[in-house]
């Protein structure tokens, strides 16, 4: 395969092109014997007993290569974070990409790099996938969808009903990394210490859920934020939730990158983080198994569940000078501001 | 511990409080004090600190957001730029979901016309510099501490030799609107908190006039919350005394005499002319034109086709910036004029007075 | 219209400059500071440097609202 190259449009027609992209990078990045088999769908053998878990996502990243990850590399992460919090034990992943004509072979080897180092961090497979090609100017240069299949093994429930008063809401570690990395990137703003906190969490939430706390719900707060997750799940719950600001873990660099911005943490995105809705008395217990994993260092407990009221706001913050106010959902995501 | 977070620590936060309790004691009746800064109502409201003071002291949000005072004929005019052929129009985020009269600059985006975000002045530059055959627009927004970064890219562009960079100018000036303000018995303010970093660039002896002339106490103060509740202290004593001044308590950025360089940078390129402040009405000398001999790079001279703007009925965001009304009091508020569809200025933006106090009674769950 | 934020100058090059606050770095314009040494406090509005903090007077603040905070306690 021409190291160096571009895509073009044949590479997604079907035809030669495209096979010798099946074969030449996607079959060895992703090495799995349901892929190798390359028939119109995978065959997945030896799953263990449990309810199915199935989930779907769409990745687009700008830029697509940063501090900490890449769009495959975020892509896989992703998927497999959303069926770990499910409580399900993530096992296969499809994997389509959406290519626009004049991509730069190095940016898409570097991708599926990352989408495969991610799989093998999961203890994943991908199993199946697709390469389309779009003309020049219609394309951002990739997009990359997945679906994702786990399986939720019995006696494990979780799920935001149920969320009630009392609950403890714990985080596993500083917020907004992702976000501010990804706009610091767009604009001119750079540090060593900027990383994404992309990662795959199955491992992070296996420990946790085996340490015996109850544990009532789990999400990843990803675009949006903390605050936006907290607004779901206080949403579907029909609950408040009281969040305090001193008590959230944010790094310096991610508050800088968010004072130059003018944008809030709070509502900046996460990609290997996880907020858990624990039994109140276990929660020492659950920050203890979360702290003990590497995933997990920096946990912390940042607020109680309270009774939902009428007309209120679901999400309050309570700032580190003993005042209130509401911690809404955002009419857009944060722009640079001067005001 | 940098100086920055040491002035926002709960504990001076705390110690200030109590200063501010104690001088309020002295007061012979209830004052109002008015702030003029969109940074200064986002700090406030960030920390909550309106709800925190003694109940004689009334602090308010008065026309100091960008976003608020922009008049609709200029985001109009935007958008009608972006429409024209081989033209992007650059803006600040604050600008792009505020209502024109047909939609906004981020709706006129999604129907395919061009408009870019930028963080400063320079990354507009840096678009017309890499795209030569297309007319950058750089919407230029913003008061005092804004204006002379303009200025000096359009100093580089004029240097450089870039003919594709031009300039929309709604910059506006913060001392007339004060002194309107001031002059407003009706409005009944007491004290005014003043807005730091505009305060850099045009010097601390710029706003004496409010003690010299209207008798009214103010304070130059930075954004965290100690240095907005400095400032509030300050103010209740200088009531308490009858001793208006006006003070400086930003002092380790701001001079009494500014940034010279700044200024003279603005002068070269821009000249004092009459505009409009949404909800205000027109204020002489308050804004910013880009000078005649600099009229190939002003925006404001290309050909365009404006809707007719309308003001909304029963819109009072006019008294609800001087201060005259409480949000509540207007009667859109909460029924036709919400966050999620807001008509008037006070409601655009995330920090306009309309939006906070919405905001905030959704607290104890108070429907509006 | 005061989103403006303190930064330490780490480098100069003629009118322009690397800004740094906790580890993040950013490419300033110190066209309207031209005066602005390497190890100076900047204020960053919109890329520009449109100040100098001044080290005693911020200094003096914080020895201010020590003594005020601590006049507070024994009121």
């Amino acid at each position: 395969m021409s190291r160096g190259g571009r895509i073009l449009l044949a590479h997604g027609d079907g035809g030669r092109l495209t096979h010798e992209l099946v074969r030449e990078l996607f079959l060895p990045a992703f090495a799995n014997p349901a892929l190798a088999a390359l028939s119109d769908a995978a065959i997945l053998d030896g799953l263990p007993d449990g309810r199915v878990a199935l989930t779907t996502d769409a990745f687009v990243v700008d830029p697509p290569v940063f501090p900490g990850g890449d769009l495959g590399y975020l892509s896989v992460c992703g998927t497999v974070n959303d069926l770990a919090v499910a409580g399900a034990v993530p096992r296969a992943l499809t994997f389509a990409l959406v290519l626009e004509e004049g991509l730069e072979l190095g940016l898409l080897e570097a991708v599926v790099a990352g989408a495969a180092r991610a799989a093998r961090e999961a203890g994943v497979v991908i199993v199946a996938g697709d390469t389309k090609v779009v003309p020049r100017g219609k394309g951002d240069r990739a997009y990359v969808t997945t679906a994702g299949l786990g399986v939720v093994p019995a006696g494990r429930d979780l799920g935001d009903q149920h969320v009630a008063p009392g609950d403890a809401v714990l985080v596993s570690g500083a917020v907004g990394d992702h976000g501010a990395t990804v706009m610091a990137c767009r604009h001119g703003l750079a540090g060593e210490a900027l990383r994404s906190d992309c990662a795959p969490l199955a491992s992070l939430v296996g420990a946790l859920l085996g340490s015996g706390a109850r544990v009532h719900a789990l999400h990843d707060p990803t675009r949006g934020g903390v605050a936006t997750t907290c607004n779901e799940v206080a949403g579907r719950a029909g609950v408040r939730i009281m969040l305090d600001e001193a008590a959230i873990p944010v790094r310096p660099e991610v508050r800088a990158v968010c004072e130059l911005l003018g944008l809030d943490p709070l509502y900046t995105a996460c990609e290997g983080r996880v907020l858990a809705w624990v039994e109140r008395s276990d929660a020492e217990r659950a920050l203890g198994a979360l702290a003990a994993h590497p995933l997990g260092a920096g946990a912390a407990c940042i607020g109680r569940v309270e009774a939902g009221v009428p007309h209120g706001a679901p999400v309050v913050l309570r700032t580190a000078y003993g005042t209130e106010r509401p911690l809404d959902l955002l009419a857009a995501s944060g722009l640079p501001r001067i005001c | 511990m940098s100086a920055e977070s040491a002035l926002a620590a709960p504990a001076t936060v705390r110690g200030l409080l109590r200063r501010v309790e104690r001088l309020a004691g002295r007061l012979p009746r209830r004052v109002t004090l008015m702030e003029v800064c969109g940074t200064h109502t986002h700090a406030i409201a960030a920390a909550g600190l309106r709800r925190l003071l003694p109940a004689n002291v009334r602090l308010i949000a008065g026309p100091g957001c960008p976003v608020c005072v922009t008049p609709v004929d200029y985001v109009d005019r935007a958008e009608a730029l972006a429409r024209r052929p081989a033209t992007v129009v650059a803006t600040f985020g604050d600008l792009l979901r505020v209502p024109s009269t047909s939609g906004s600059l981020e709706r006129a985006r999604a129907e395919g016309v061009c408009v870019r975000v930028v963080y400063s002045p320079r990354d507009a530059l840096r678009l017309a510099r890499d795209d030569p055959d297309r007319t950058v627009v750089f919407l230029a927004v913003g008061f005092e501490t804004t204006s002379p970064t303009v200025a000096a890219a359009l100093a580089e562009a004029e240097a450089d030799g870039v003919p594709n960079f031009l300039v929309l100018s709604g910059h506006k000036a913060m001392p007339p609107p004060l002194r309107l303000l001031a002059g407003d018995r009706e409005a009944g303010i007491d004290g005014f908190l003043l807005p730091g970093h505009v305060a850099v660039v045009t010097g601390s002896d710029a706003f004496s006039f409010l003690a010299e002339e209207f008798h009214l106490p103010a304070a130059v103060v930075g954004f965290t919350p100690t240095d907005v509740l400095r400032g509030v202290a300050a103010l209740v004593d200088m009531l308490g005394r009858g001793e208006p001044e006006v003070v400086n308590l930003y002092s380790r950025v701001v001079r009494p005499d500014g940034n010279a360089v700044a200024r003279a940078l603005v002068q070269r390129f821009f000249a004092a002319a009459a505009c409009t402040w949404r909800g205000l009405g027109a204020i002489s000398a308050s804004g910013l034109a880009l000078r005649p001999e600099l009229a190939r790079r002003d925006a404001a001279a290309l050909e365009v086709e404006l809707p007719t703007p309308c003001e909304p009925e029963g819109c009072r965001c006019g008294d609800v910036l001087r201060g005259r009304i409480d949000p509540p009091e207007c009667p859109l508020f909460g029924s036709a004029c919400t966050p999620a569809a807001a008509v008037g200025a006070c409601m655009v933006s995330s920090e306009g007075s309309c939006a906070a106090f919405y905001r905030h009674e959704r607290l104890a769950g108070v429907r509006p | 219209m005061c989103l403006a934020v303190p930064m330490r100058l780490v480098e100069r090059r003629g009118e322009d400059g690397i800004a740094e606050l906790d580890g993040v770095r950013r490419e300033v314009s110190l066209a309207l500071e031209p005066d602005a040494r390497p190890g100076d406090h900047v204020l960053i509005h919109a890329g520009y440097a449109i100040g100098v903090v001044d080290e005693a007077e911020a200094a003096a603040t914080l020895e201010l609202l020590r003594e005020m905070v601590r006049e507070g306690d024994e009121d």
